[in-house]
């Protein structure tokens, strides 16, 4: 390094303890607070309250929508951008923008806009409710508002990625005789699979993570239509704060997985861009 | 294998790729598309090879008369090579026979003997294990080519095959090409901007420029009887004069300095000792002998009659000498490379006009050229398009 770009140490020193400071009060705090609460009223009320009917419900039913949404988007993510990246064709930035207005938009008008349309009274809801489908406040509904609100999380992982590898690969392949499928399965998936694998993790701890969108369509419903986020949030408003942090510690220790995982994928992708041409 | 082309016209989004272009590749034969970027030759080649679809106009493929009923099997080297990244050179190479169906599907054993044996036609077998990361340009390209050869390619397509390497290893390569190909006697197209590369290989070269095909012919036939100024001008580099054409087809080099002739009379005189003979080839004119007149015709005041025109010629084409003769018009060394069997001299014209000059190594001793000096110079050879 040359002297130029070193600065001395007051002002580096200066510079670190902002930094540092700025993360431990935003981010590390927090963290151990969470753990901290959670067990202010000792590990029996931790596990009791993690063990709760209600609890164990909204756990299985956060599981439930990320399993339900997290594929949808997997599909959806990898067709458009195939779509996107290997093909011409008119309504590209429309499509491109589409994919944008999750990123831009409210979760909580995301929500709303849901209840508009599939609510009882919506536009389409009313038909669904004739047939005995239940969309608004019921599992539907909160799969549909995390899926809007994770859409392009996948999408605009793989876009880039895909559009700097061009098509030549694929195009040998077919000229050697492989059928889409089989190009697909061996030619384009070992080339995104560390890009896909990427954005599945940060769509999934989005969908388990998502507040104003599910809690718009989800009429919490103890039990049943309560995702973990909201059921934290239920056990706050009744100041139930050690049952409410001792759940809110899931979320948290998902979120760190969520981090080793992802450090994990960029090591490898990094390991295998050092092999790549 | 013969490939034949009928009137395929291209359009992309903006512009026009290819026009009304049609051709015939006879069996065996080894052609190079040959054009600046943008004239259409990499369109023509993915047509060919069925990655683009013709808006109109035709490609078919056959064997002896009668069409081939499977799908012809097309070999195809792509310009950056296009190796499957994640997969080792034997993985690569097996690709096109892994992927074979129903009666075709080979045995793992099969399979490893076909590859290794293509691995050593392009001399890499020891390398087999490697990741394409691991090889150099030159031996991707060889890669690219064994994998290209493994289907058993009734035809063999290259996008600038040596275009991504440097160019000793691109020398090497073009003759080990040209080899293997009369070794295996596929029907072969190689896109290329290397004019030097398409004249070395090829056994037909077909020049294109703005979606159209400009000649097709011997590498021969190309360079010493160019259909247009294009193909002249895309095969080589060349020195232009301005001159006059007169009624009986004799060419008059315009050189300011020459003294003025006495009248028009002078120049419909060509039994005047100063007036100097000099072939046109090819060109509009019909080669016929050309009289070129003294450096002294085109004074300002005088000007002959005839039509203007500009003619060529190749620096190889100009000969040059110390002494100011008739025929022959003044230039100014500026520059001398004396690398290689014929020494190339850049010479300015008294009015900036730059010309390029091969001399034979032996007359460039023997005259004693040096920077600064006065040469008169007088082109042997001309081409005059219309």
């Amino acid at each position: 390094m040359s002297q130029r770009t070193q600065e001395a140490w007051p002002i580096r020193l200066l510079l670190t303890v902002i930094a540092v400071s700025t993360l431990l009060a935003l981010f590390a705090l927090p963290v151990i607070a969470v753990f901290v609460e959670a067990f202010s009223r000792g590990s029996d009320v931790f596990f009791e309250s993690l063990n709760h009917p209600d609890a164990r419900a909204a756990i299985r039913l956060t599981l439930l929508v990320a399993a339900c949404s997290v594929p949808c988007n997997l599909v959806f993510g990898l067709a458009a951008s195939w779509a996107i990246t290997k093909f011409q064709f008119t309504g590209k930035r429309l499509l491109l923008t589409l994919i944008d207005i999750p990123f831009s938009v409210s979760p909580v008008i995301s929500g709303l806009i849901y209840i508009l349309l599939y609510g009882a009274h919506g536009w389409v809801g009313h038909y669904f409710v004739a047939h005995g489908i239940e969309i608004i406040f019921a599992v539907p509904g909160l799969v549909l508002a995390t899926m809007f609100v994770t859409f392009p999380f996948i999408a605009r992982e793989l876009i880039p990625l895909m559009a700097e590898q061009g098509s030549d690969e694929e195009e040998a392949a077919m000229l050697l005789g492989a059928t889409p499928w089989q190009m697909f399965k061996r030619v384009t998936l070992p080339n995104i699979r560390l890009g896909l694998l990427y954005g599945v993790l940060i769509c999934n701890a989005r969908a388990m993570g998502e507040f104003g969108a599910v809690s718009v369509v989800s009429g919490h419903i103890r039990g049943e239509t309560t995702t973990v986020p909201l059921y934290v949030e239920m056990l706050y408003n009744e100041y139930n704060f050690a049952a409410a942090f001792a759940v809110a510690s899931v979320l948290t220790l998902l979120a760190l997985v969520t981090l080793v995982a992802k450090k994990q994928v960029e090591k490898k992708a990094k390991r295998a861009s050092r092999n790549s041409i | 294998m013969s490939i034949t082309v009928t009137k395929v016209s291209k359009r992309f989004r903006d512009f026009g790729a290819l026009n009304d272009v049609s051709l015939t590749i006879n069996r065996g034969e080894l052609v190079a598309l040959l054009g600046p970027s943008g004239s259409g030759k990499t369109t023509l080649l993915r047509i060919i090879a069925g990655l683009e679809k013709p808006d109109r106009g035709t490609v078919v493929i056959r064997e002896g008369e009668a069409k081939k009923k499977r799908d012809h099997a097309v070999g195809f080297v792509f310009q950056h090579y296009a190796l499957f990244k994640h997969m080792s050179v034997f993985e690569n190479v097996a690709f096109g026979l892994r992927m074979r169906r129903g009666d075709e599907k080979m045995s793992e054993d099969a399979i490893r003997t076909k590859v290794m044996k293509l691995l050593r036609l392009v001399h890499l077998d020891a390398l087999h294990t490697r990741y394409p990361a691991q090889l150099s340009g030159g031996q991707r390209q060889r890669i690219a080519l064994a994998r290209a050869l493994a289907v058993e390619p009734d035809i063999l397509l290259l996008d600038e095959p040596f275009g991504a390497l440097d160019a000793k290893v691109r020398k090497e390569l073009r003759r080990w090409m040209r080899r293997l190909h009369e070794e295996l006697n596929i029907t072969s197209i190689f896109v290329t901007h290397d004019q030097e590369e398409a004249m070395e290989m090829a056994d037909r070269v077909v020049v294109m420029s703005q979606g159209k095909i400009e000649q097709m012919g011997t590498p021969e036939e190309v360079y010493l009887k160019p259909a247009n100024a294009f193909v002249y001008d895309f095969l080589g580099h060349y020195n232009e004069f301005d001159a006059w054409q007169l009624s009986d087809g004799s060419l008059l080099l315009s050189e300011e300095e020459a003294p003025a002739p006495s009248s028009a009379a002078a120049i419909a005189a060509p039994a005047k000792s100063w007036l100097r003979r000099l072939p046109v080839l090819g060109g509009l004119i019909a080669p016929q002998e050309t009289i070129i007149y003294s450096t002294r015709a085109n004074k300002p005041g005088a000007k002959p009659m005839g039509t203007k025109v500009k003619v060529f010629c190749r620096p190889h084409e100009l000969q040059v000498q110390r002494d100011r003769a008739p025929g022959t018009v003044p230039a100014r060394v500026v520059h001398v490379n004396p690398a290689g069997s014929l020494v190339k001299l850049e010479l300015e014209r008294s009015d900036g006009t730059l010309l390029d000059a091969e001399v034979p190594r032996a007359e460039f001793e023997a005259l004693k050229i040096k920077r600064a000096q006065m040469l008169y110079v007088r082109p042997t050879h001309t081409k005059i398009f219309a």
